[in-house]
């Protein structure tokens, strides 16, 4: 065997142990928004830097969860609803023509404000549901190590992998809300999207998502909507605090690195808001 | 005894007063809900009473005897041949019916929606001499061909297909399966508006948890739009049915009543108890409505348990609880 005949082989595993560390990062360009005749975001620029977690603050209505949803397509499927400027995942603008939506969320997973396992499915199922959904075919055994595998991530695993068969409706909404997370999970997505994800929930299972979180950075890109300031400080490396008033849609006002964020805002806004002044 | 421990642990008695307004609000609701068990209860009395003559006169005979002439009558042939109407009808109407509900809930764009939701209840407005006279005029020649071509071709293997006296033309036409067309055309509204109608109300949550996976519409349907409405379909498939079982003056137009048991749904002669009514109420003596008054009772007994059974099903499913979201 020649030096030529391994030069390929040899650097195959480097490039994909590059991608498996996370190159799939998220940027907008000059993104807008609107729903009917109204504007609800105005040029928004973001980049959510590969295997960090990228926190959304800013007051209720200002568009987070808009740009959130639009980050994966889900935008669209309101009615009325407009888009302007650029999505990249890895460079490629996810709106380009003949891109189909699905794939596009096969590859950036969200988790909802309001958990919403399939109630009558199982556990099991729920967290297989993706694989069927996106057409995914694995084997059996596959099937049971990645319902396993995501069930760990998710924090989870230890509280229901006596009772895989009994339907995810009659989980706890903090676990329910973790059951969603590794559903998102057991897709293998680059990105995943959380949109206010321990709203709804109680202090423990609220650290509990967040030890998720930790558990998670660095494998995927993710961008978190919180209200709560510790947890953005806690989870996120970077932040961007969006506002809006009643006559001008939403605008991010200031973005950077969490702690430059909250400790040295070169915004009064930012500053006002990250110390619970405003808003 | 512990400080502040109340002496008993039990129950109180929880009394909540009621002002005069909501006490005579609550009883005229009442009253106005109570009036539906009192007209049931006194079709059911009527029809008993009525019936008992002829119930006396034949005994257990009654649920045995396939003939239906004086002095000897029962419901063992009209009550399987309805029956076999109304499957026909449902094999029919069932599928066209859960497909479009799922069109109009799920894929039909705005405009095409409300259209299509006012043309289905315009076919349930349609009254059912209007679908017997046309079933009689224009079906039953323009389908004769394709229950010819049923019955040589597929009645080797399907018995139930299979007609007799395959040479003559009149062996094809007043038949279960027409009479079963026909029905299937005026269930179909009922069953597609019901079912529409709790598809609808599948919640968005889990619609969004669906997509937000990468599944397309069709997976998104099967995974969440089709459990949710399971119960709702079954229900909207069972009052369907009762419909069907009661359907009178289209299936006494199309038919050629016949008194023996039919399971050749495709030849000539097929009944049912309300057209059996509707034929014979006329030219009956006292003896003959008494046992028209009795055959009555039995469907009615049949359909308000076919009811019952739907709306159990109905409530103990999702689609009836109320749901969280
Ligand atoms: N489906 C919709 N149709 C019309 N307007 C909408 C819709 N969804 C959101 N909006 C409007 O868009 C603006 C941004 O809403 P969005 O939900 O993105 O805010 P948010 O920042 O997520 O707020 P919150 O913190 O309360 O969740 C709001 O003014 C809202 O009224
Ligand atoms: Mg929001």
């Amino acid at each position: 065997m020649t030096d030529a005949d391994l030069a390929p082989t040899v650097q195959m595993p480097a490039v994909q142990a590059a991608t498996a560390t996370g190159t799939h990062g998220l940027e907008t360009r000059a993104v807008s928004a609107w729903f009917g005749e109204r504007k609800v975001l105005d040029r928004v620029s973001l980049t959510m830097p590969a295997g960090q977690v990228t926190a959304l603050i800013g007051p209720s209505g200002c568009g987070k969860s808009t740009y959130l949803r639009l980050l994966n397509r889900m935008h669209e499927m309101v009615r009325g609803a407009g888009l302007a400027g650029e999505v990249l995942l890895d460079g490629d603008d996810v709106y380009a023509p003949g891109r189909l939506p699905a794939s596009v969320r096969r590859r950036i997973g969200m988790v909802f404000q309001r958990p919403n396992p399939f109630p009558a499915m199982s556990i099991y199922d729920n967290v297989a549901s993706g694989l069927k959904l996106a057409g995914i075919k694995v084997t059996h055994q596959e099937r049971d190590e990645l319902v396993e595998t995501s069930l760990v991530r998710a924090g989870l695993w230890t509280e229901v992998r006596d009772r895989l068969k009994t339907p995810g409706g009659a989980l706890s909404g903090g676990q329910q809300q973790r059951l969603c997370i590794a559903r998102s999970l057991a897709v293998s997505p680059d990105v995943l999207l959380m949109d206010e994800p321990c709203s709804a929930l109680d202090p423990t299972s609220t650290r509990r998502v967040e030890e998720t979180i930790e558990l998670l950075r660095g494998r995927l890109t993710i961008v978190i909507v919180t209200h709560n300031m510790q947890q953005a400080q806690r989870v996120s490396q970077r932040c961007a605090f969006f506002l809006a008033s009643h006559d001008t849609p939403g605008r991010v006002v200031e973005s950077g690195p969490t702690e430059q964020l909250f400790d040295s805002p070169r915004d009064e806004r930012t500053s006002d808001y990250v110390n619970g002044r405003f808003g | 005894m512990a400080p502040g421990e109340a002496a008993e642990d039990r129950p109180r008695r929880i009394v909540a007063p009621v002002t005069p307004a909501d006490r005579l609000f609550r009883s005229g609701l009442r009253a106005a809900g109570m009036s539906v068990f009192v007209i049931m209860g006194l079709v059911a009395l009527f029809l008993l009473l009525r019936g008992l003559q002829a119930l006396r006169v034949a005994g257990g005979s009654f649920f045995t005897q396939t003939a239906w002439k004086p002095g000897s009558f029962g419901v063992a042939s009209v009550l399987p041949d309805g029956v076999m109407i109304a499957v026909v009808a449902l094999l029919i109407a069932v599928p066209v019916s859960l497909t479009t509900a799922v069109f109009i809930s799920e894929y039909a764009p705005l405009w095409l929606r409300s259209f299509l939701i006012s043309l289905v209840d315009l076919m349930a407005a349609i009254p059912s001499i209007v679908y017997g006279l046309w079933g009689l005029v224009f079906l039953q020649p323009n389908i004769v061909g394709l229950v010819r071509w049923m019955a040589l071709h597929l009645g080797g293997f399907l018995p139930f297909l299979h007609v007799p006296e395959a040479d003559i033309p009149s062996s094809y036409t007043s038949s279960t399966f027409i009479a079963g067309v026909v029905v299937s055309l005026m269930i179909t509204p009922y069953i597609t508006s019901l079912s529409r109608e709790v598809m609808s109300q599948a919640p968005r949550g889990e619609r969004e948890g669906a997509y937000a996976l990468g599944s397309t519409r069709w997976g998104m349907v099967r995974s969440v739009v089709l459990p949710y409405s399971r119960g709702g379909i079954v229900g909207a498939v069972m009052i369907g049915f009762g419909r069907a079982m009661g359907e009178t003056i289209a299936v006494a137009l199309i038919i050629s009543p016949n008194f023996s048991v039919t399971w050749h749904v495709l030849q000539n002669g097929a009944n049912s108890i309300p057209s059996l009514i509707a034929l014979r109420f006329g030219e009956s003596d006292d003896l003959g409505l008494s046992a028209l008054m009795a055959a009555g009772l039995v469907l009615f007994a049949l359909t308000l348990g076919v009811n019952v059974l739907a709306s159990t099903i109905i409530s103990r499913s999702r689609t009836g609880a109320a749901t969280a979201d």
